[in-house]
């Protein structure tokens, strides 16, 4: 497909190179900076274009006649929207743009018709929500949902005094009974697809899927704790603790923010009249020994500052039981952070870059199938991917055993009509279901990719 | 520095020369040479150096600026070395630096040559001289790129390290398919400029293909002492005109084949070579008008000889050696402009030229008024500094290897304009210069010690210096 991306900030970079590696794009990337596309075009393969996206010229020079999706994710709402009105008057592709501005959160659906965008994403919202889900399960690590949320992978760690440490998979089901599937492990530095007679052992992440309920009810049975937190303390009053208060608030969980700036506080009591908003510095221990921390079933560190942020949330963790979730804007040193025994990290600039590459994917549907939903999972090193199964997929009415499926693949769950089969040799794909597939390689885009 | 990528794309370089060989070892056979295995031989050595080589698999694929360079700078020095074995070999240039010398120039396009004697040399010699011309006009990286699967090979750093210009650039978002566009036009253009020269009933498919190479390219071997003197008027009017289109931006054609008339129209660095050529054949038919006497033969002579000196390309049909001393001035003159940037010519470029022009107006600009805030454009585009930067400092190396290769070359005791357009005419990749190495006579008076640095800076000027600037600098090699 022919790809159009404006503007080179942390989301335009990781989409370049993220899109670049799947061979079948043509990438071209439009920014104003020299400097910064000189570098992108050395180390990727795409095209550099120094311009404005909202110029016609610059569209023009990029191909936008031809082009098949253009993604606006400059600094600028504005221009983001401006740039995107353009390509749809000169072209006829799908556009996405990135608005995050929450003035414009009543707009949007405006927006989205009158311009004729196809997506429309808001990084801050899209964090708030994830961080939300894993309140809501605050012993995983990780949770992606699929099938309109009736399937979920979970990530977790296995404790020393876990009942799995030094299980064998295929003892598992056997032992606690449970209707789920180890579809993930990391160990180390290490990420494995998992065969029957893999053993775990204590320290291992483990990705788990199944049903919401079959999810919970395994949680229980080795120990882990299941209910949704009952108070959240956040540091940081962006935009991001807004909308999480937001959603947290609604799920009847007490939220309190800590805020620096008292311009801010004021306009969070406005904003979010419910919660208890605290104008202090978050990085004083006294302040937030004061608050609570140690009390506090979860702990948000959400300030600009990935320093702070990391800071914060090793002192909560030594303060407090609770869930501890840390934002992390730059990726350059994610494989420091991730040593430093953190609970959970979310990387805004990766979860929008990777919900904008499954819509891609998504376009980008063939004639056997296409994809509903895609999420990275053991720390970017596999893919977890919900196909629909189309009437002349070369997959379909065959048994699963009979099917050549490549190394590092396996079909994790099946979604008839909203009934989830955990997949025996057996089942059977069927035209009509979703299927989750997970692997260890990388760009599928077809159900058939899965076959050897 | 990547070792194992160094090897591995320069045992891919060797090997495809090898395979190269194959065609004048079939024209070879076609002409019952004496030692028609000559070729099979050199190819069965070059596979026998390449093949290994690919089989090293680099750990590392990532490729830097670095490693482009030097794989780059590498390549064009192993293809001439590998290149001049058949000319060693068979005995027909028994000196090896002679040989070498006449395969760098073939491969860099300059077309000078050592040899007195052309015609004396065998058809499948002769083919194999000016097919090197054809190779090294498009780049051997740019087609092993666009055909092969090759390691960082969706890489700019290779690309830009080889082709000719100040800031190559894509046409197309894939670095493959990039390459795969230029090879198809340069093909396109060959095949065309071939059958119009078959077209002239005196013409047979020798001359017309190894001429054709040497066209396309802008080297300048020809295959009679007399270069192209004696072939008809026509045929001279299309080497004429095919010079002049292989010499402008293949991006203009590349426009033109995607109906952007107006972006390939506006290319401000093809008008002012356009300007340039027209100019200067006008300036030098009224200069040479009174030893000719005829309006057309004046006309196709200047313009031959504008068309041959700025794409660098070096054919002759008159000795301009004799022309008065205006027209020879502005011949050298254009020796150093060369043609365009993104074409197979070489020199210092058009654009280049513009833009130094352009600073030096602007500098002009500033000094008389000292307030004045103004930026050097190119297409309507402030060029940005870093660019700038980039052709004053390529100017200045230029100037000075210049420099240094006429000091080393004056132990030859030849007179100065000799040795002065000997050099210009090999830094340019042009061919023939005045005097001593003017269009009818040769290299072959100089010195091994002069035709080994006349080799390099051949090779430095179609590589425009910095890639050989930086393999034989020593921070490159340092850990």
């Amino acid at each position: 497909m022919k790809i159009i991306i404006v503007g080179l900030g942390k989301v335009g970079q990781k989409l370049a190179e993220r899109l670049s590696q799947e061979k079948e794009h043509s990438i071209t990337v439009i920014d104003l900076r020299q400097p910064v596309l000189t570098d992108i075009v050395n180390a990727h393969d795409v095209m550099g274009i120094t311009g404005s996206g909202a110029s016609m010229d610059v569209l023009e020079e990029a191909g936008i006649r031809s082009a098949d999706i253009l993604i606006a994710v400059t600094e600028s709402d504005e221009l983001n929207l401006l740039t995107c009105f353009l390509a749809r008057k000169l072209g006829s592709c799908n556009t996405i743009a990135r608005v995050r501005n929450p003035e414009y959160k009543k707009e949007i659906q405006l927006f989205r018709e009158d311009l004729g965008l196809a997506m429309i994403i808001n990084p801050e919202l899209i964090a708030a929500e994830e961080i939300a889900r894993l309140l809501r399960f605050p012993s995983a690590v990780q949770i992606d949902t699929f099938a309109k949320g009736r399937v979920e992978i979970l990530k977790f760690k296995i404790a020393s005094n876990s009942p799995l440490c030094d299980l064998k998979l295929l003892e598992i089901s056997q032992k606690l009974g449970c209707n789920i599937l180890i579809c993930g492990v990391e160990r180390g530095d290490e990420a494995f697809i998992p065969r029957g007679d893999f053993m775990l052992k204590a320290g291992d992440y483990v990705s788990v899927v199944g049903t919401v309920r079959d999810a919970t009810q395994f949680i229980k049975k080795i120990g882990l704790k299941t209910g949704k937190v009952k108070n959240s303390m956040i540091v940081g009053g962006g935009e991001t603790a807004v909308y999480l208060a937001n959603h947290l608030m609604k799920a009847g969980i007490e939220v309190t923010v800590v805020e620096q700036n008292p311009d801010r506080c004021d306009e969070l009591c406005f904003l979010l009249p419910k919660a208890t908003i605290i104008n202090g510095d978050g990085t004083e221990n006294r302040l937030l020994m004061e608050e609570g921390i140690d009390s506090a079933e979860s702990f948000v560190a959400l300030t600009n500052m990935d320093e702070a942020n990391v800071m914060l949330s090793l002192y909560a963790k030594t303060r407090t039981e609770g869930k501890i979730i840390t934002k992390i804007n730059r990726t350059a040193y994610d494989e420091v952070i991730s040593n430093l025994g953190l609970d959970t990290i979310i990387y805004p600039k990766d979860l929008t870059a990777e919900y904008i590459l499954r819509f891609v994917r998504a376009k980008n549907n063939s004639i056997g199938s296409n994809i509903e939903t895609m999420h990275e999972i053991l720390d970017g090193k596999a893919e977890a991917l919900e196909f629909n199964i189309l009437k002349n997929a070369p997959v379909a009415n065959k048994t699963l055993e009979t099917l050549p499926l490549k190394q590092g693949v396996i079909i994790a769950c099946i979604n008839r009509q909203g009934n989830i089969i955990t997949p025996r040799g057996k089942d059977m794909l069927l035209p009509g279901d979703t299927v989750i597939v997970v692997t260890s390689h990388k760009g599928f885009s077809d159900i058939s990719d899965i076959l050897r | 520095m990547n070792y194992r990528l160094i090897f591995h794309t320069l045992g891919w370089v060797i090997s495809f020369e090898g395979i190269c060989m194959l065609l004048p070892f079939a024209c070879a056979l076609g002409f019952l040479e004496q030692n028609p295995f000559i070729f099979l031989i050199c190819m069965g050595i070059c596979l026998l150096v390449g093949i290994p080589l690919t089989l090293i698999r680099p750990k590392e694929k990532s490729m830097f600026a670095k490693e482009g360079f030097v794989i780059v700078a590498l390549s064009w020095i192993f293809l001439s070395i590998f290149g001049a074995l058949p000319f060693f070999l068979s005995r027909e240039i028994p000196l090896f630096s002679d040989a070498l010398f006449e395969t760098a120039s073939g491969f860099s396009t300059t077309g000078a040559s050592i040899l007195p004697n052309v015609e004396a040399l065998s058809k499948s010699m002769l083919f194999w001289r000016s097919f090197t011309h054809w190779i090294g006009g498009m780049g051997v990286i740019v087609f092993l790129v666009a055909l092969l699967p090759l390691s960082g090979g969706d890489n700019m750093h290779l690309l830009r390290a080889e082709s000719p210009g100040h800031s190559v650039g894509k046409l197309v978002p894939h670095v493959k398919s990039t390459a795969k566009i230029l090879y198809s036009i340069y093909i396109g253009l060959t095949v065309l400029q071939f059958a119009l020269m078959m077209a002239d009933p005196g013409m047979d498919w020798f001359t017309a293909l190894t001429l054709t190479f040497g066209t396309a390219g802008t080297g300048g071997f020809a295959i009679l002492n007399s270069g192209l003197a004696t072939y008809s008027p026509y045929i001279q009017w299309v080497v004429t005109v095919f010079m002049f289109i292989f010499g402008v931006d293949f991006t203009f054609y590349y426009c033109i084949l995607m109906r952007r008339y107006k972006t390939a129209f506006s290319m401000e660095e093809v008008r002012t070579y356009v300007g340039i050529v027209l100019v200067m054949t006008a300036l030098i038919c009224l200069n040479i008008f009174h030893m000719i006497g005829n309006t057309a033969d004046t006309l196709r002579h200047s313009a031959f000889q504008v068309a041959s000196i700025i794409t660098t390309t070096g054919y002759s049909t008159m000795d301009f050696n004799l022309w008065p001393q205006f027209s020879q001035m502005i011949l050298v003159g254009l020796m150093f402009v060369g043609a365009c940037a993104g074409s197979t010519g070489g020199g210092m470029k058009v654009s280049r030229v513009l833009v130094l022009c352009k600073s030096v107006l602007k500098e002009i600009r500033v000094l008389t008024h000292p307030k004045c805030t103004t930026r050097v454009k190119l297409n309507g585009r402030p060029i940005e500094h870093e660019t700038l930067r980039g052709i004053t400092v390529f100017f200045i190396s230029y100037i000075f290897i210049f420099a240094i290769a006429l000091l080393i070359i004056s132990f030859d005791n030849f007179d100065f304009t000799t040795n002065f357009t000997a050099v210009a005419a090999t830094l340019s990749n042009i061919g023939p210069g005045l005097c001593g190495v003017g269009p009818t006579a040769n290299f072959s008076g100089y010195s091994p010690l002069s035709t080994m640095v006349l080799t390099l800076v051949m090779i430095a000027g179609r590589l425009e210096i910095f890639p050989m600037l930086v393999l034989f600098s020593r921070k490159t090699w340092k850990r």
